[in-house]
């Protein structure tokens, strides 16, 4: 069936702010719907409230609502526009919800606006576990065996058909609150009781743990003429009792025998086409018992997932785009392959490479919180990494996470003490990976890894080999290490640092120099979703160590982006707005663009955006290698956050240029000392400091500055591991405990201005002219790290003079700096009096909600200025905002429920949105400020 | 076992390319044709499918024997590819059901191989030159050695080779008892093909390639099945001479493969060997009478020549590749005979097409003269 063409203007719902289990995956899936909607001249409206997104740009979409996600504002829009069809499923559950919530008060039916993508009424289907269950047991799907309990007595009956060990939901909570695993008898009465308290309706489900069991997924897409592909199966490396979100997962499935498999394709077809009749994704687990191969469903989601924007970045078919065209009435077999632009889109992937995801955790913000990895999702973001064995992709992961590891080990951040190890095996956190690693080194048997870990024996063979071969590498040294072997160590991940670790006394240049000399360099290979069946177009690349390079070096000029890499607190979705922005503005400014990152989730990794993509760790031993192939004019490094940033000293130092402010001065606005130097002889106010490498020096230094002072390590992301003390007791503590976990770091000591207001600025400067973006004021106090701040744009409350303060330093440090580029000043204000806290010389977290408020296009024209392709007097800036917009930080604090949910120095918040008011009256914005007499008085 | 440990070995294209590896399966040589599958599941189903015979095999999939071996998983009894070609050979595999490593199965059924490859370059290579004999040793590492033994190996264009891979004597399969009977022509039969059909309360007999008409009909069998199997159609004039015989006889017939390359033979339609057979199990094919997809298995190197198809007027087109066009099934004008160039028994792949062999039961059933007691 082709279009359907009663459908001209079409509203995509986005998912809010970024909170953990909903991230920029959502960001990615709406951007593409949107892009594939007006590919087909459909008007496309958006509602979104998180403004950091590139879904709510002008570039994508038609009508941006910049609103709170309710049925008012959705009633709103429907008001302002004519909507033929609402598309419910590229915003994550929330716009699921939303999209019910809307259809009970009748409002799509009341503006005559059609549900496409999702039947709304099956969803209840996939949502209720025990309405889920009949339908599979209809169906004749295999499920795990459950009962509803509503009293103790039920519950207990219950356990005993079930055996143990079992697990406890309790109906109608959010997020699982009071429900786990239960493995013994002895436990369950606790856990029954605790479940059936948590529950509103004093009922939970006890259901049979089918732990330790293989746990896989299905990509799938359906059209209107009910044909089925599955577009990508995800096989997890961490077995069932982990959430999928937490587990490290595989493409293609790496242990699935295809009778196996075949039979698990039957089921997810059969589930899909049992949950209503609509055309779009849809997102399958299943779970396999290793020692009979019988099959169980976990659950069903009609919607894009974070999965499916994994599998689309891990096949190179886009699930998003073609969805949205299914949903609009086109079948499968009347699009195009995107990739090959000459085959069929309806077919299956098929991969000649192996994908392997890894997430990335933050529990070091979240003090208290329980660590160990379960029913509930606690990581913040993950990073995929291509290779063309296994173990090289996930040695890349482990590269591309941005822990301060260099791959699997073997980098002298080993865990050396048996027992701990064991523990971490059988309760497994953020590093249970590498602790795999650090059992084999100990010589622990792969069978008593395997019984404490139930990883599948396949995957923990592949980790122990690495064990043989760093044996058999610390034989040689750098200089007689037979060249098929360092093929072998490349090909297996290694990087130049960890073969220089595992060597001892060379650096990882020298490994570098050598391997050179010895012609072994990375080649990249292209992601063509058919394994090099058919020739393909789109310029998407990994890099691996074989013969063949697919990648050629164009000659035209081009500009390198670096990335931001994985999510994490501090660190999220604004980054890579700004990096999609960088790239399109270089294209625009004639370039070729190139996009370096490894975050799956993200529009930068989107292979439409960048003219060439390497979806590689943001790790200088592969970024060099990409440079060297590709010989760019220059790298933006200002774009990516701390991320991209961190490489500048290295491209420094190896002769590359970076666009924009120069490293040096980069390093000035860094350095303490340097930088309050250079404030004093501009005469602009700061807090005084010191520095201390040692508690006595800290406690010196604090009588000097006086208390309270503001503790924290030198070079740090999002206020981590920072404190405020009042006393030298406090001080202390503090100083002995940073020490510990950071040796050989120096710690930093502020005066902490007491009870001050804080302020921000963003500006844009081409080394004659400043324009400031932006000022933002706090409405809590110093004290409270800028990114958990609510902040009001423009300034609400601050005097002429103190704005004209801020707008005169900003200028000045600009200049001193000699930016060229972006730059982000923080304020604190007391008595009148301006001092300037910190400069940082890169896109902020606030650039995007500025340029989204002032509806100007802001790091575009930053990015052809850095370029030195445009000076500021070109572009005439407009601002469009009318009253303020306030930036509310938002928390995913209910992941975390024994987590301190008190604000200081160190961010927590996960996400933002962005609210707009007409003036100070507004009962939002009362509302906040009202709270802010209470941390005055804490 | 260590990749960097594993001995060397050389694969040797036609064309004079030239790649090193590592030695996998048994130390030896061997040659065939190359080619080559883009499944990520289902190599043993690869391995032992006779329509193979006589072909090198490179496998996309990054990883090969991770899933080792199970014994009743195999297309037919013995190892039917003459050698393999991978980047990834797995030694060590973690599937409980399985019964044997892949390496015991390669060293109990002679099979060389040669791992460690960047297949990706391979395959790029052969779909840009086509189709051409190969040679895998991992004992001679004499290129120039090499190149004499190649010279020596026939073109799979103009072979016959369903008579090396049928069944030596008829066979049984299935139930006795059950109600339906169906003759089979092993030209290189996939057992999957059997187990379907007795799945579907079929009874079959299975006949050698060079069985007549005759042989077979006097079974006494409610339809007629024209096997899978290797080499070139164009030179099996005795099984089209059966299959023309079946046609005339009126009774159902049912062609998979080979067996739909000689149903268009009978009719007049060309085959021809194609630039890159499709292999793989994710092609995209078209059922035009019901305007439904399905995601098939493929595996065939020769295919029936498109305009042929669309000038006949004895036969039309049921099926067709959406990424190329080709013909992927027909059905003859006023008789009971249809037959599809993929393989609706998959096993390995998809099983969107089983409906086939429920349509050509259908068939069976309704063509059964009604006894009058």
């Amino acid at each position: 069936m082709p279009r359907n063409t009663s459908i001209n203007s079409v509203l995509i719902i986005g998912s809010g702010p970024i909170v953990i289990g909903q991230a920029c995956e959502f960001d990615y899936s709406g951007s593409q719907a949107a892009l594939s909607l007006k590919e087909e001249g459909i008007e496309v409206s958006i509602i979104n409230s998180n403004p950091a997104t590139i879904m709510t740009d002008n570039v994508i979409a038609d009508h941006v609502y910049l609103l709170p996600l309710t049925c008012e504002s959705i009633e709103q829009i429907l008001q302002e526009q004519q909507i033929d069809a609402v598309l419910p499923t590229m915003g994550g559950q929330t716009a699921l919800n939303l999209c019910i919530e809307a259809s009970e008060r009748g409002l799509w039916e009341k503006y005559n606006v059609q549900v496409i993508g999702v039947d709304v009424a099956a969803i209840e289907k996939t949502e209720n576990r025990e309405e889920f269950r009949k339908l599979m047991v209809d169906i004749g799907i295999g499920v795990a065996k459950s009962q509803i309990a509503n009293s103790f007595l039920e519950g207990k009956e219950a356990a005993q058909q079930i055996g143990f060990p079992l697990v406890i939901r309790p109906s109608y909570t959010l997020g699982g609150t009071g429900g786990g695993f239960v493995h013994k008898k002895e436990e369950f009465e606790a856990a029954l009781s605790r479940g059936l308290q948590a529950s509103p309706t004093h009922e939970v489900l006890v259901e049979q743990a089918v732990l330790g069991w293989k746990e896989f997924e299905l990509e799938l897409l359906r059209d209107n003429a009910d044909n089925v592909i599955i577009i990508c199966t995800i096989e997890n490396f961490d077995p069932m009792g982990v959430h999928t979100g937490d587990s490290i997962t595989v493409a293609p499935g790496m242990t699935l025998s295809d009778r196996c498999y075949q039979e698990m394709r039957n089921q997810a077809i059969k589930m899909m086409r049992a949950i209503g009749n609509f055309a779009g994704g849809c997102n399958v687990q299943f779970s396999v018992n290793p020692e009979n191969e019988d099959i169980i469903a976990i659950e069903i989601n009609p919607r894009v997932s974070r999965s499916s924007a994994l599998a689309s970045k891990a096949t190179g078919y886009p699930i998003a785009k073609i969805a949205s065209k299914l949903a609009i009435g086109y079948n499968l077999d009347e699009i195009q392959n995107q990739i090959t632009k000459t085959t069929s889109a309806y077919f299956e992937p098929t991969l000649d490479y192996v994908i392997v995801k890894v997430p990335r955790w933050n529990f070091a913000k979240f003090k208290g919180a329980n660590r160990e990895l379960g029913l509930q999702m606690k990581s913040v973001g993950e990073v995929m990494a291509i290779g063309r064995t296994f173990i090289e992709a996930l040695q890349k992961a482990c590269q591309s996470l941005e822990t301060g590891r260099h791959g699997l080990g073997a980098d002298g951040k080993q865990l050396r003490n048996l027992e701990e190890i064991m523990h971490s095996l059988e309760h497994p956190s953020s590093d249970r990976l590498f602790h795999i690693k650090d059992a084999f080194e100990l010589g622990v048997p792969l069978e008593s890894i395997r019984k404490a870990t139930n990883i599948d024996k396949w995957f923990l063979t592949q980790i122990q080999e690495l064990v043989t071969l760093e044996t058999e590498l610390r034989r040689y040294q750098l200089n007689n290490i037979p060249k098929d072997f360092f093929i072998t160590l490349k090909q297996k991940g290694y990087s130049d640092t960890q073969i220089a670790w595992l060597l001892g006394n060379v650096s990882e240049d020298d490994v570098y120099n050598r391997r050179r000399e010895l012609g072994i360099r990375r080649v990249y290979k292209m992601v063509d979703t058919c394994a090099a069946e058919f020739p393909a177009h789109t310029p998407y690349y990994y890099s691996t160590f074989e013969e063949e390079n697919e990648s050629v070096a164009s000659d035209k000029k081009k500009i390198i982006v670096l990335g931001s890499g994985p999510n994490r607190i501090g660190q999220g979705i604004e980054f890579d707005y700004s990096c999609v922005h960088g790239l399109l503005a270089a294209k625009q400014a004639g370039y070729e663009s190139i996009m370096v990152n490894c975050n799956p989730e993200t529009v930068s990794t989107d292979f439409n955006m960048a003219d060439k993509l390497y979806f590689e760790p943001v790790y200088w031993e592969h970024v060099r290698e990409i440079i060297e192939l590709e010989k760019p004019e220059g790298v933006i490094v200002q774009l990516g956050g701390q991320t991209a940033l961190k490489m500048a000293e290295l491209l420094e130092s190896n002769g590359i240029k970076i666009i924009g402010t120069s490293f040096q001065n980069m390093d000035l606005a860094e350095d303490r000392g340097r930088f309050s130097d250079l404030l004093k002889s501009l005469d602009i106010p700061y807090p005084k400091y010191g520095v201390a490498e040692s508690a006595e020096e800290a406690l010196e230094v604090a009588k000097k500055v006086g208390y309270p002072v503001l503790v924290r390590p030198s070079y740090v992301l999002g206020g981590e591991r920072m404190s405020i003390v009042i006393n030298d007791d406090e001080l202390e503590t503090a100083v002995v405990k940073l020490l510990r976990n950071l040796p050989g770091n120096r710690v930093l000591i502020d005066h902490f201005l007491d009870r001050a207001e804080e302020a921000e600025s963003d500006s844009i400067c081409d080394g004659e002219d400043v324009h400031i973006i932006g000022m933002m004021e706090h409405i809590e106090p110093a004290g409270i790290h800028s990114g958990d701040s609510s902040a009001v744009l423009p300034p609400f409350s601050l005097s002429e003079n103190v704005k004209r303060k801020m707008e005169e330093y900003t200028i000045k440090l600009a200049k001193a700096l000699n930016v060229c580029g972006l730059l982000n000043i923080q304020f604190a204000i007391k008595d009148e009096k301006v001092y300037v806290i910190e400069a940082n010389p890169r896109a902020s977290r606030t650039v995007p909600f500025i340029a989204k408020a002032y509806d100007v296009p802001y790091v575009n024209i930053a990015t052809k200025v850095m370029l030195g392709a445009n000076k500021l007097k070109d572009f005439t800036i407009e601002r469009k905002l009318k009253g303020y917009a306030i930036k509310e930080p938002i928390f995913s604090f209910d992941k975390f429920p024994d987590v301190d949910k008190q604000l200081g120095p160190e961010m927590k918040s996960t996400g933002e949105a962005i609210r707009f008011i007409k003036d100070l009256d507004d009962p939002f914005f009362r509302e906040m400020y009202a709270k802010k007499s209470m941390y005055l008085s804490k | 076992m260590t990749n960097y440990s594993k001995l060397p070995a050389i694969l040797l294209l036609e064309d004079g390319t030239v790649y090193h590896g590592k030695a996998a399966g048994k130390i030896g040589t061997t040659t065939g044709e190359i080619c080559f599958n883009t499944g990520t599941t289902g190599y043993q189903e690869i391995f032992t499918d006779p329509s193979y015979h006589g072909q090198i095999m490179v496998t996309t999939n990054a990883h090969i024997g991770n899933y080792g071996i199970a014994d009743d998983e195999s297309e037919s009894d013995q190892i039917q590819i003459a050698g393999l070609v991978c980047k990834n050979y797995s030694v060590n595999y973690s599937r409980q059901l399985a019964d044997s490593s892949i390496q015991t199965y390669f060293e109990k059924g002679n099979l060389v191989g040669i791992s460690d490859i960047d297949t990706r370059s391979l395959v790029r290579h052969i779909r840009n030159k086509g189709a051409m004999n190969a040679i895998i040793s991992s004992e001679l590492l004499d290129v120039a050695e090499l190149k004499k033994r190649l010279d020596s190996v026939p073109s799979m264009a103009g072979l016959e080779l369903s008579s090396v891979v049928t069944a030596k004597e008829p066979y049984y399969y299935g139930d006795e008892h059950a109600p339906l009977r169906l003759a089979i022509l092993d030209l290189g039969i996939k057992r999957n093909i059997l187990r379907n059909f007795d799945a579907r309360k079929v009874y079959a007999k299975v006949f050698p390639a060079k069985t007549t008409f005759a042989e077979m009909e006097a079974w006494g069998a409610d339809g007629y099945f024209v096997s899978n199997g290797p080499g070139d159609p164009a030179a099996m004039d005795y099984a089209l001479e059966t299959v023309k015989a079946i046609l005339a006889s009126d009774k159902p017939l049912f062609g998979i493969c080979l067996g739909h390359q000689l149903l268009a033979l009978a009719h007049g339609i060309r085959t021809v060997k194609m630039f890159n057979g499709h292999r793989g199990i994710n092609h995209p094919v078209k059922n035009i009478i019901e305007n439904r997809c399905e995601i098939t298995s493929q595996n065939h190197g020769f295919g029936v020549v498109a305009e042929d198809v669309e000038k006949s007027d004895k036969v039309e087109i049921t099926h067709v590749n959406l990424n190329d066009q080709s013909i992927e099934g027909i059905r003859v004008k006023g008789k009971k005979a249809f037959s599809v160039q993929y393989h609706p028994e998959s096993s390995p792949g998809p099983h969107d097409s089983r409906y086939l062999f429920d349509e050509f039961v259908q068939l069976m059933e309704s063509s059964k003269p009604v006894l009058v007691s």
